[in-house]
C-alpha cells in the first residue's frame, strides 16, 4: 500500500515539537518584557503639554528651588502642582508676550485651570505620600531622576510595585543626608567620592544609609512592606 | 422558579398561615424548667413545637429568580459599571493619560491632599448638634461631633453622620418651579416682591408663615420683624414629631413653658416613663445624656446607677434597663400617678395598674424615696401632659428638682403647641382668611394630622388665582405639587446661619461649600420680607450677632466663636421654678380595646430622612429590618393570631428572600389592617419581644407618595391614619389580612443558642466573681496554635492597636454603623440585596434576647473586624490579599483581591463583606464629591472589611514621624490621637482604640479589667478587639420576688 | 455471527461460574471491525445526532450563564455572607470526584493486571478527562475577578513583585489538578497511538486515513514501537496512581484547613478519596451501561465488567458510609459546642432534608449492590449509579452549605437558595460533558482494540 506521508513528515513533526516549546517560550518571554516595557509604563515618554515647560531651564537654568513651584511636598501627600497665578509672579513680567505662554495668560484671564498631562501617574489604590519620603531621607531624583535635565517632563522610572518594593526592601541603599533631598546632583558616596555627613566622612552608602535609617528613625523593613503602608 | 420583584405583596392562600401550636404559657414555663442562661432562638424551638417540620419542608428550595432591585436608583446591574470593573485587567494593561487641573489662584491656608476641619451646627427639629466637619479641598467629607461642647462632647447621632449624604443626594431639588415649571430666580423675586407690596398695603392680613420648630435667633429676629412691618401675619408651626405633651405638661406643673434639663451624672437612680433618653436625637440632648448616664455604669466596682423604664414601643432605653415593664401607651399615666403617689406627691394617685407593674413601681418608688436628691424622673416627650406634669411634681417632691434636673427656658423661638398652630392655620385657611402661606422646610401635606386634610384644603387655596402658595424645601416632595412657587433650600452645610442646642447654648452655622443646586437659607429667603432681598446669609447672621455683642472686640469675638462653632456661655442660666400640681386631667379608664402606638422612625425619623440610603439600610435598633417599617405586637398577640415571625430558626436571611420562597412566615411578614376612626391602613406585623399586649406600634415617615428614587414604594405610611387628636396614642381595630408583605432582615438568630457571644451578668454576680465572663476550660493556651508566631518574629514591637468595647455602654443607636459608611465609603446595596444577605455593613450591632418573650432582657453587641492576632482569613487566601501587618491589623488589599471569599467562610464572625455585584456607584458624579480620598472605592469582585480605619492610622502616623516624635523605640502617637470613626461617633463612648502596647493607653487599661474577654476565645484567634463583659444592677429586693 | 453473539448475551452463567470477559467466538478480525467499525462507518445513528444535538444546545446555555456571569458578576448566583461558596464549589469537587475512575482503572488495575480493565480502561480515561474539564471551569468562574485569577493563581513573575500565597490550599489546588489533568491526559492519548495506527491503517478513503495517520505518529507496531510503548504507557502508570490519591486528598485540605465546623477534621483526605472513587464507578456504569446496549458492545464489556465496577462501587460506598457515622460521632465525642451544632444543624436543621436523601443515595441505595440479580442486571445498576451519583453532589452540598450556613456566631447565620444561573451553570456542564463523550465515541476508539486482542485466545497462543 502506498506511502500515506512524505519521508519528511518525519522531520516535520519532529521540527513542529521543538516548534511548540521554543514558541510558548519566546511568547512568555515577550509577555514578562511587554508588561515592564515603555509601551506599558510611560517611563521615559514625556507626554504633550498645553504649554512645553521645561525643568532644565527652570532648575538647572534659573535655579529655582523645586518647593517654589511643588509648595506642599514637604507638609502633604501631594507635593502640589502650581497654580497659574505662581507662574504669573515671573511671567507677568518676562516672555508676556511669547506665544507658547498664551494658554497661561488665557488661564489667569479666564481663570480656567490648565490641563496638564499627569506625568507621574499612580493607581487610584495606590496612597503614595511625599512628605514622609523626604522626611526620611528619599531626595526627589531617587523616583523623579535628573529633573533639571529633563527639557521636558517624563517619567525616569517605571513607578511599577517591584520598582516601589526595590527600595522599602531595602532603604539603606537609597537614602540621602536631608539637606540633600533637593539637590539633583549629589552623588552617593564611593571609595573616591566620600560624603560628609554628622561631620563623619562616608566612604560607602550602604554605611551611610545604615546610620541616616537610624537617625531618621526609619521603621523596619518588615513595618514598610506592611500592604497597608501603600494600600488602603 | 418565581421571579416576583414587586414590592406589593400580593395574595397568598388563606391556608398558608398555619397557626403555630404553641402558647405562651408552654413557653414561660419551659423557661421556668430551663437551667443556666435561659437564651431562646424561637418560640418555636422553646416549644418545639411539632409545626417545626412543617416549616422545614416549605423552605425546600425554589429557584431563585435573578432580580433586580426595586428601590434602586444606582441599578448595580448595570452593563456599564460591568465593564468598568472588567477595565480591572490591571497586570498588563495600559494606564489611560489622566489631567492634573491646578488652581488658578490657590486658596490661602488650603494644602492639596490635607483635610481640613470646621465647626459647623447640625439643626434637628428645632435643636442644634454641633459638629465638626472634614473637608477635602473644600468638599465635606465627614462630620464629628464637637469635641468642645458641652451638648455632644465629640459625639454624634446617626442623623449627623448621614446628613452628609443627604448633601450630595442627586434626588434633591435643583431649581425653582412655578406650578411645576422651572423658572429663574430674578421672576420668583419680582412675583414674591409683588406679593410683599400687597401685603404692605392690608397690614399682613391674609400673609402666614408655616415653619417647623427652630430656635435660630436670627431667624427669631427676623420673624419678630416681620411681624412689626405686617402686624396682621401670623407666623404658624409644626412639627410632625412634635413635644406638645412635654409642652402642656410643663404648663400645668409650672404654668409656662420650660425645658427640664437632666444631670445623669449626679443621678443613682433614673426612672424612665417613656422617656426614651437612650434611642436618638428626638428626646432632646440625647447624645450628652447617653455619655452622661453611661459614665456611671463604667465602673460597677465604684458603683452604678439604677434604671427603672416603664415603656410601651420597646426601645434601646428599655433594653438598658435593670428593671423595664411593659405598659401600654395609656397604662404609662397610671404608672405615674401610682408612682407619685407613692413618692409623696399630692393629689396623684387613681388609675389601675397590673401586678407587674404594681411591683415595679413599688421597686422605683422605694430606691427613689432612699435617693432623694439623687435620682431622676423622666417623662417621655411623646407622653401626655399629664405624665410629664407628675414627672416635674415628683422630681419637686423628691428634691431632684435643683440637683438632678434643672429647667431652664424654652430653646425653640417663640414657643407653642403645635397641634394648636397647625389647627388654627387650617381653620383660617378654610374660612379663606389666608392668601400667601409659605411653608419653609417640612411637609404639611404629607405629615400634618389627617384629619385635618392639609392637602384638600390646600388644594382648594392654590386654586384661587388670588392666593399664593411658596415652598422652601431641601426636596420636592408631597406638598410641592400645591405650592404655586418652590424654591430649594440650602442645605445646612451649605448654609450661614444658627441655632440653639438643647442647653440653650449657640451654636453658628458655617457653610463647607457653596450650595450645589443654587438653595436659599430660610434667613435669606425671609430677609425678602424684611425688605432686604439678596442679603447673603453671611451678612444677615453677622448683622444679627453684631447687634447682640455688647463690647468693641466684635471682630475678635466673632471670629473666635466662628472657629469654635459655638458662642461661649450662651447656655441658658437655670430657671428657679416651683412645681405644683396643678389640675392635671382625671385619670383615663383602662380600656381592654387595641391601642395604636405612634412614633418616630429609629433611622428616618418624621420622613425627613427617607431619601437617605445610609439610614434605609441602617437596621432598625431591636427589630434589625431594614428599608421598611415595620408594626410592632407583642408575641401574645401574633400568637392569638396564629402566627410566629420572630425568624424561625436560621433563615432569616433566606426567608427574607422575596423572590425566593415567599411562602415563609419571616420572610414575607404577615399584613394587619389596621382602622383608626375610618381611615385604613395596610401595615406588615413585627411580633416584637417585650412589647405591651394589646397594641400597635407604628413607625412615621414611610409610605412616601413623592420623594427620591431612594425612598419611593418603601414602607407604609402611618401620618393617613394619625389624626391630630391622638397623635402618639390612639385606639382602633386590626384585623389579619391575607397579604404577605417582604421585609429585609439582617440578622437572623436573636438567641445567643449555646455560644453566649455576650457574657452579662450582674452587679452581685460581678461582686462575687470578677472573672465571670471567662471560662477556663474552654479557653485554649494562646501557644496551641499552628499559625507563625509574629511576636517571635519581632513583629507587634513599634505600636499595635487594638480595641476594646465596652458592652455596659453601647446603646445599640447605630451611630456608629452610619459614621462607618461615611467613613469607608462603604456602598448601599439596596433591599433585595440586603434580603440576599449581602449587606456591606462593616461594624453591625448584633442583638440578642434572653429570658421572657414578653419583657427579655437585651444584649446589644457591636461587631467589627476582631483583627485576629492569629487569623484564619489569612492563611486561606490564595493571592495574600489579606495580610498580617507588622501593627496586628490584618490589612485588607482591595487591589489584590481576586474574590474566592475563602477568606470570608474562614472567619469565625463574619464580619467580611464582598462585593457580590457593581455596588459602588461610579455613574453618578454628585456622589464623588462627599467620598473620603483615603480610602479605596471597591469594585466588584472584592472582599472588603473593617481595617480600624487605617487610612486614620496612617495619616497620625505619619504626622507623628515628620515631627520626629519617638519614644523607647516606638513612634509615639498619643493616646486618643487616633480615632476611629465608629469610637468618635459613640456618643456613650462605648468604643476605645489605641496602642496596647503603652501601658497608660485607655484601651490597655480596659483590656487589663477582669470583665475583659475575647469573642469566641475558644477558637483561639486571639482577636485585637475585646469586650467589656456587661453588668447590670438590679434592684436586689426585686430578684428576691 | 456477531448477531449471532449478541442473542447470548447477558444470560448469567451456572452458579459458581463468573462471567467472562469477553463474549465468545471472537476473532482479531472481529474485535477490530466491530470497535473500528463505530468509528469508520460512514452513517452516522440517528440516536448519535439526537443526542449530540441536545448536549450542544446545553452547551449553548453554560455558555450564556457565564457571558451573563462575566458582565454581572456573582451576584447572579446565590452566594451570600455567609455562604460564600455555594454551587460552583459543590459542582467543582462533585466533576473532579467523578474523574477519579478512569486513572484508577488505567493506571492502578494495570499495575495489579487486571485483564478485565483492557475493555473499559479507554472511556473511562476519556471521561476522566472531560470531567476534569468540567471541574476545572469552576474554580476560576467562582471568583469575583477571573480575569484576575486566571493568572495571579499562578507563580508568574508579575511586575507586582509579590508571588501566590503557597499556605493556601486553593494554590495546592491549582498544582493538583492541572498535573492530574495533564497525566491523565498523556495517559489517554499515548494509550490510543496504537489504535490509531489500526484506523489509518482499516480507513478506507484517504483524509481519514491521514488524520488517523497524523495522530497515529507513524506507529507502525514493530518490535521496538512495542517495547517503547509499553515502557513509556508502565512510567505513566506508575505517575499516574499516586495522583489518584492525591488530588482529592488536596481538594479535601480545601475544607480540613479552614477552622469552619464540618469542614475542620483530620479525615477528610480518604474520606474524600473514597467518595471521589465511588462516585467515579458510578459515572462509568452510567456510561458503559448506555453504550454498550446502544452499539451493542455486551460481548467486550461483558457482565463481568458490570459486576466488578458494582463490587468496587459497594467497598468505596462502605468507606463513605463510615466515614460519615464518624462525623457525626466525633461530632458528638468531641463535645465541642460547635460540632455539636454542626450535628444539630444536619439533623434538625432547615436542611436536614437534604441530608436524609444524601444518606439514602449513598449509603441505603449501594447496599443493593450485595445482591447478585443486582449486580447483574444492567437497568437496575444503571438506578443505582444514578442515585449514587446525585446522593455524592449531595454530599458535596450538605458539606459546603450545611457547614457555612451556621458556623460560629448565631447573629451571622444564615441560608443559601441557588438561583437559575446556578441551575444553568451545572446542567451546562453535564451536558458539555456528554457532548464531548459523544464527540469522542464517534471519532475515536472506544474500546481499546490491541489490548482487547491480547485477550483473545489466538494471541495467548502466541506468548
Amino acid at each position: 500500500m502506498a506511502q500515506l506521508f512524505h519521508r519528511s513528515a518525519n522531520t516535520l513533526a519532529r521540527a513542529s515539537i521543538l516548534g511548540v516549546v521554543l514558541l510558548l517560550s519566546s511568547a512568555g518571554a515577550a509577555l514578562f518584557q511587554l508588561q515592564r516595557s515603555p509601551y506599558v509604563t510611560n517611563q521615559h515618554i514625556a507626554p504633550d503639554q498645553p504649554i512645553p515647560f521645561s525643568h532644565q531651564h527652570h532648575v538647572a537654568g534659573l535655579g529655582l528651588d523645586c518647593r517654589y513651584c511643588h509648595t506642599s511636598v514637604e507638609e502633604s501627600s501631594f507635593a502640589g502642582i502650581p497654580p497659574t497665578k505662581t507662574c504669573m509672579n515671573c511671567h507677568a513680567e518676562m516672555w508676556t508676550s511669547a506665544d507658547m505662554l498664551q494658554p497661561l495668560r488665557t488661564s489667569f484671564r479666564t481663570g480656567e485651570s490648565i490641563q496638564w498631562n499627569r506625568v507621574h501617574d499612580l493607581p487610584d489604590f495606590v496612597y503614595f505620600n511625599h512628605s514622609i519620603h523626604i522626611a526620611k531621607g528619599v531626595g526627589c531624583y531617587s523616583c523623579h531622576g535628573p529633573v533639571d535635565q529633563m527639557p521636558l517632563m517624563y517619567e525616569e522610572n517605571t513607578l511599577q510595585m517591584e520598582w516601589c518594593l526595590n527600595c522599602h526592601r531595602q532603604p539603606e541603599k537609597f537614602l540621602r543626608p536631608k539637606e540633600e533631598i533637593f539637590n539633583m546632583t549629589y552623588q552617593q558616596p564611593t571609595e573616591d567620592h566620600p560624603v560628609q555627613w554628622n561631620g563623619q566622612n562616608y566612604f560607602s552608602q550602604v554605611a551611610l544609609g545604615n546610620d541616616l535609617k537610624k537617625q531618621y528613625h526609619l521603621r523596619t523593613v518588615q513595618d514598610i512592606t506592611s500592604c497597608s503602608t501603600c494600600h488602603r | 422558579m418565581s421571579n416576583n420583584t414587586d414590592s406589593h405583596p400580593d395574595l397568598i392562600s388563606p391556608g398558608e398561615i398555619k397557626p403555630a401550636n404553641l402558647e405562651l404559657e408552654t413557653v414561660r414555663k419551659k423557661l421556668a424548667g430551663s437551667t443556666g442562661p435561659r437564651y431562646w432562638r424561637t418560640l418555636q424551638e422553646l416549644a418545639d413545637q411539632p409545626a417545626f417540620g412543617e416549616l422545614l419542608q416549605r423552605e425546600f428550595p425554589r429557584g431563585a429568580g435573578e432580580w433586580l432591585d426595586p428601590v434602586s436608583r444606582r441599578g448595580f446591574l448595570k452593563l456599564a459599571g460591568a465593564s468598568m470593573a472588567l477595565a480591572g485587567l490591571a497586570g498588563c494593561t495600559k494606564q489611560p493619560i489622566e489631567q492634573i487641573l491646578p488652581y488658578v489662584r490657590q486658596p490661602e491656608y488650603l494644602v492639596p491632599g490635607k483635610p481640613m476641619f470646621f465647626a459647623t451646627a447640625m439643626p434637628f427639629a428645632g435643636y442644634s448638634h454641633p459638629l465638626l466637619v472634614e473637608t477635602h479641598e473644600y468638599r465635606p467629607t465627614k462630620i464629628e461631633g464637637n469635641p468642645q461642647h458641652g451638648a455632644c462632647l465629640g459625639g454624634t447621632d446617626l442623623f449627623a453622620q448621614a446628613s452628609i449624604l443627604d448633601l450630595y443626594d442627586p434626588d434633591r431639588s435643583i431649581n425653582i418651579t412655578y406650578k411645576g415649571e422651572p423658572r429663574p430666580w430674578g421672576e420668583f423675586l419680582g412675583s414674591v416682591r409683588g406679593r410683599v407690596l400687597y401685603h404692605n398695603a392690608n397690614q399682613g392680613a391674609g400673609l402666614r408663615f408655616l415653619t417647623g420648630a427652630t430656635s435660630s435667633p436670627t431667624f427669631g429676629s427676623q420673624m419678630k420683624a416681620i411681624q412689626q412691618l405686617f402686624p396682621q401675619s401670623r407666623w404658624h408651626r409644626w412639627e410632625p414629631v412634635h413635644r406638645d405633651g412635654a409642652r402642656e405638661g410643663s404648663k400645668l406643673a409650672f404654668g409656662g413653658y420650660y425645658d427640664p434639663i437632666y444631670k445623669f451624672e449626679a443621678a443613682d437612680v433614673v426612672v424612665s416613663l417613656d422617656g426614651d433618653f437612650l434611642s436618638g436625637s428626638w428626646f432632646p440632648g440625647f447624645v450628652r445624656y447617653a455619655r452622661d448616664f453611661m459614665g456611671r455604669r463604667k465602673n460597677p466596682e465604684k458603683g452604678m446607677n439604677r434604671l427603672y423604664v416603664a415603656e410601651s414601643a420597646p426601645t434601646t432605653t428599655g433594653a438598658k434597663a435593670d428593671h423595664r415593664v411593659p405598659a401600654r401607651n395609656s397604662e404609662i399615666e397610671n404608672i405615674a400617678r401610682a408612682l407619685a403617689a407613692k413618692v409623696g406627691v399630692a393629689g396623684a394617685g387613681g388609675g389601675q395598674i397590673s401586678a407587674d407593674q404594681q411591683k415595679w413601681v413599688d421597686a422605683a418608688a422605694a430606691d427613689l424615696m432612699q435617693h432623694k436628691g439623687k435620682g431622676i424622673v423622666v417623662p417621655g416627650v411623646f407622653q401626655s401632659a399629664a405624665v410629664n406634669a407628675l414627672a416635674h411634681a415628683m422630681n419637686a417632691a423628691l428634691g431632684n428638682a435643683g440637683q438632678t434636673v434643672t429647667y431652664i427656658d424654652p430653646v425653640e423661638i417663640d414657643p407653642l403647641e403645635h397641634t394648636q398652630s397647625i389647627r388654627e392655620l387650617l381653620a383660617d385657611m378654610s374660612a379663606g382668611k389666608v392668601e400667601t402661606l409659605i411653608i419653609m422646610g417640612g411637609n404639611p401635606v404629607y405629615d400634618a394630622p389627617a384629619d385635618l386634610e392639609f392637602g384638600s384644603v390646600l388644594e382648594k387655596l392654590v386654586s384661587d388665582q388670588k392666593n399664593m402658595v411658596i415652598q422652601l424645601s431641601i426636596y420636592k416632595n408631597e406638598t410641592t405639587d400645591f405650592a404655586t412657587w418652590h424654591l430649594p433650600q440650602a442645605h445646612y452645610l451649605e448654609s450661614w446661619g444658627d441655632a440653639r442646642s438643647f442647653d440653650g447654648a449657640v451654636t453658628l452655622m458655617q457653610p463647607m461649600i457653596a450650595p450645589l443646586y443654587d438653595g436659599r437659607t430660610a434667613n435669606e429667603f425671609v430677609a425678602i420680607f424684611t425688605d432686604e432681598p439678596s442679603t447673603s446669609g453671611y451678612d444677615l447672621v453677622r448683622a444679627y450677632w453684631r447687634s447682640q455683642h455688647t463690647g468693641d472686640d466684635f471682630e475678635a469675638w466673632w471670629r473666635r466663636s466662628l472657629h469654635d462653632g459655638y458662642i461661649a456661655d450662651s447656655a441658658f442660666a437655670p430657671r428657679q421654678v416651683a412645681a405644683k400640681l396643678g389640675a392635671i386631667p382625671a385619670a383615663p379608664a383602662n380600656s381592654n380595646g387595641i391601642e395604636i402606638i405612634f412614633r418616630p422612625d429609629p433611622t428616618i425619623y418624621d420622613g425627613t430622612f427617607v431619601n437617605n440610603a445610609w439610614l434605609q439600610e441602617t437596621p432598625k435598633p431591636l427589630s434589625r429590618n431594614t428599608w421598611d417599617n415595620v408594626a410592632y405586637i407583642s408575641p401574645a398577640m401574633a400568637q392569638r393570631f396564629g402566627f410566629f415571625v420572630l425568624e424561625t430558626d436560621g433563615i432569616a436571611k433566606s426567608d427574607s428572600e422575596s423572590n425566593v420562597n415567599r411562602d415563609h412566615q419571616s420572610d414575607a411578614q404577615n399584613v394587619l389592617e389596621l382602622t383608626i376612626d375610618g381611615r385604613k391602613v395596610k401595615v406588615p406585623v413585627w411580633p416584637q419581644p417585650g412589647h405591651p399586649d394589646q397594641a400597635v406600634t407604628l413607625f412615621l415617615g414611610y409610605g412616601r407618595k413623592k420623594t427620591g428614587n431612594v425612598g419611593a414604594g418603601a414602607g407604609y405610611d402611618a401620618y393617613s391614619v394619625r389624626s391630630a387628636g391622638s397623635q402618639y396614642t390612639a385606639s382602633g381595630s386590626i384585623e389579619l389580612t391575607k397579604d404577605q408583605w417582604d421585609i429585609a432582615i439582617t440578622q437572623g438568630h436573636f438567641t445567643m443558642d449555646t455560644r453566649e457571644p455576650v457574657k452579662a451578668g450582674s452587679l452581685q454576680e460581678f461582686l462575687k466573681d470578677k472573672d465571670f465572663a471567662h471560662n477556663a476550660e474552654e479557653e485554649p493556651k494562646t501557644e496551641d496554635t499552628l499559625y507563625p508566631d509574629y511576636r517571635e518574629k519581632g513583629w507587634y514591637k513599634g505600636n499595635a492597636w487594638g480595641m476594646a468595647i465596652d458592652l455596659n455602654s453601647c446603646v445599640g443607636c447605630q451611630a456608629c454603623s452610619v459614621a462607618c459608611y461615611a467613613e469607608n465609603n462603604i456602598s448601599v446595596v439596596g433591599k433585595a440585596q440586603v434580603q440576599r444577605g449581602r449587606e456591606m455593613m462593616w461594624i453591625r450591632i448584633d442583638t440578642y434576647y434572653a429570658g421572657d418573650p414578653a419583657n427579655p432582657s437585651v444584649y446589644f453587641q457591636p461587631l467589627p473586624c476582631m483583627q485576629c492576632e492569629d487569623a484564619p482569613c489569612e492563611g486561606v487566601c490564595p493571592v495574600g490579599a489579606t495580610v498580617h501587618s507588622t501593627e496586628g491589623l490584618n490589612d485588607m488589599v482591595y487591589n489584590r483581591c481576586v474574590g474566592t471569599r475563602y477568606c470570608s467562610n474562614n472567619c469565625p464572625y463574619k464580619v467580611r463583606r464582598f462585593n457580590f455585584m457593581l455596588f459602588a456607584d461610579y455613574t453618578t458624579p454628585v456622589l464623588k464629591l462627599g467620598r473620603n480620598p483615603d480610602v479605596t472605592v471597591r469594585s466588584r469582585g472584592v472582599m472588603e472589611k473593617c481595617t480600624y480605619c487605617i487610612q486614620r492610622i496612617t495619616a497620625a502616623r505619619i504626622n507623628a514621624e515628620e515631627q520626629n516624635r519617638v519614644k523607647n523605640g516606638r513612634i509615639d502617637i498619643r493616646d486618643g490621637e487616633i480615632k476611629t470613626a465608629c469610637q468618635q461617633a459613640c456618643p456613650a463612648d462605648a468604643i476605645i482604640f489605641g496602642d496596647i502596647n503603652d501601658p497608660n493607653s485607655r484601651v490597655a487599661q480596659l483590656k487589663a479589667q477582669e470583665r475583659n474577654y475575647s469573642l469566641l476565645a475558644e477558637v483561639n484567634t486571639r482577636p485585637r478587639t475585646t469586650y467589656i463583659a456587661a453588668v447590670n444592677n438590679p434592684n436586689p429586693e426585686l430578684e428576691k420576688a | 455471527m456477531a448477531t449471532k453473539i449478541d442473542e447470548e448475551i447477558d444470560v448469567l452463567p451456572p452458579k459458581g461460574v463468573r462471567p467472562p470477559i469477553m463474549g465468545p467466538g471472537h476473532t482479531l478480525g472481529t474485535v477490530t471491525d466491530r470497535i473500528g467499525g463505530i468509528v469508520l462507518t460512514k452513517h452516522t445513528p440517528i440516536f448519535w445526532l439526537m443526542i449530540v444535538a441536545l448536549c450542544v444546545a446545553l452547551f449553548g446555555m453554560l455558555n450564556t450563564a457565564i457571558a451573563y456571569l462575566l458582565g454581572r458578576g456573582v451576584g447572579i448566583w446565590g452566594v451570600n455572607i455567609p455562604v460564600g461558596w455555594g454551587f460552583a464549589i459543590v459542582n467543582f469537587v462533585w466533576w473532579i470526584g467523578i474523574g477519579h475512575a478512569g486513572t484508577l482503572i488505567s493506571a492502578i488495575l494495570l499495575l495489579f493486571k487486571q485483564g478485565w480493565r483492557t475493555s473499559i480502561n479507554r472511556f473511562a480515561e476519556a471521561m476522566t478527562i472531560f470531567a476534569v474539564m468540567q471541574a476545572g471551569l469552576f474554580p476560576l468562574l467562582h471568583t469575583g475577578r477571573p480575569w484576575l485569577a486566571a493568572y495571579w493563581l499562578f507563580p508568574i513573575p508579575l511586575t507586582m513583585g509579590v508571588w501566590p500565597q503557597f499556605r493556601s490550599p486553593l494554590i495546592w489546588d491549582v498544582f493538583a489538578v492541572s498535573t492530574y489533568f495533564t497525566v491523565s491526559f498523556l495517559f489517554w492519548g499515548i494509550g490510543l497511538i496504537p489504535d490509531f495506527g489500526t484506523l489509518r491503517d482499516s480507513a478506507k478513503t484517504l483524509v481519514v486515513r491521514r488524520i488517523y495517520g497524523m495522530l497515529a505518529m507513524g506507529w507502525r507496531g514493530s518490535a521496538r514501537h512495542w517495547n517503547r510503548y509499553e515502557t513509556a504507557y508502565m512510567l505513566l502508570a506508575g505517575l499516574a496512581t499516586p495522583l489518584v490519591l492525591s488530588v482529592h486528598s488536596v481538594v479535601s485540605l480545601d475544607f480540613a484547613v479552614a477552622v469552619v465546623p464540618g469542614w475542620h477534621t483530620t479525615f477528610f483526605p480518604p474520606y474524600f478519596v473514597a467518595g471521589a472513587i465511588f462516585s467515579g464507578f458510578a459515572m462509568v456504569l452510567m456510561l458503559a451501561i448506555p453504550f454498550r446496549y446502544l452499539y451493542g458492545m455486551q460481548d467486550f464489556i461483558t457482565l463481568r465488567h458490570l459486576q466488578n465496577c458494582a463490587k468496587l462501587m459497594l467497598a468505596t460506598g462502605l468507606i463513605v458510609a463510615y466515614s460519615y457515622s464518624m462525623e457525626m460521632f466525633i461530632g458528638w465525642y468531641s463535645n465541642d459546642k460547635f460540632e455539636l451544632g454542626l450535628v444539630h444543624n444536619r439533623l434538625h436543621g432547615p436542611y436536614s432534608h437534604f441530608y436524609f436523601v444524601l444518606i439514602f443515595c449513598n449509603i441505603l441505595a449501594p447496599q443493593s449492590l450485595w445482591l447478585n440479580k443486582v449486580r447483574s442486571t444492567p437497568w437496575i445498576l444503571f438506578l443505582v449509579s444514578c442515585i449514587v451519583q446525585t446522593g455524592m453532589w449531595l454530599e458535596r452540598f450538605v458539606i459546603v452549605v450545611l457547614s457555612l450556613n451556621r458556623d460560629f456566631l448565631p447573629s451571622s447565620w444564615g441560608m443559601y437558595w441557588w438561583t437559575k444561573w446556578d441551575m444553568m451553570t451545572l446542567i451546562g456542564t453535564m451536558g458539555f460533558f456528554t457532548l464531548l463523550f459523544f464527540l469522542f465515541i464517534r471519532f475515536m476508539p472506544a474500546i481499546s482494540i490491541f489490548e482487547l486482542r491480547t485477550l483473545l485466545p489466538q494471541s495467548k497462543v502466541k506468548e
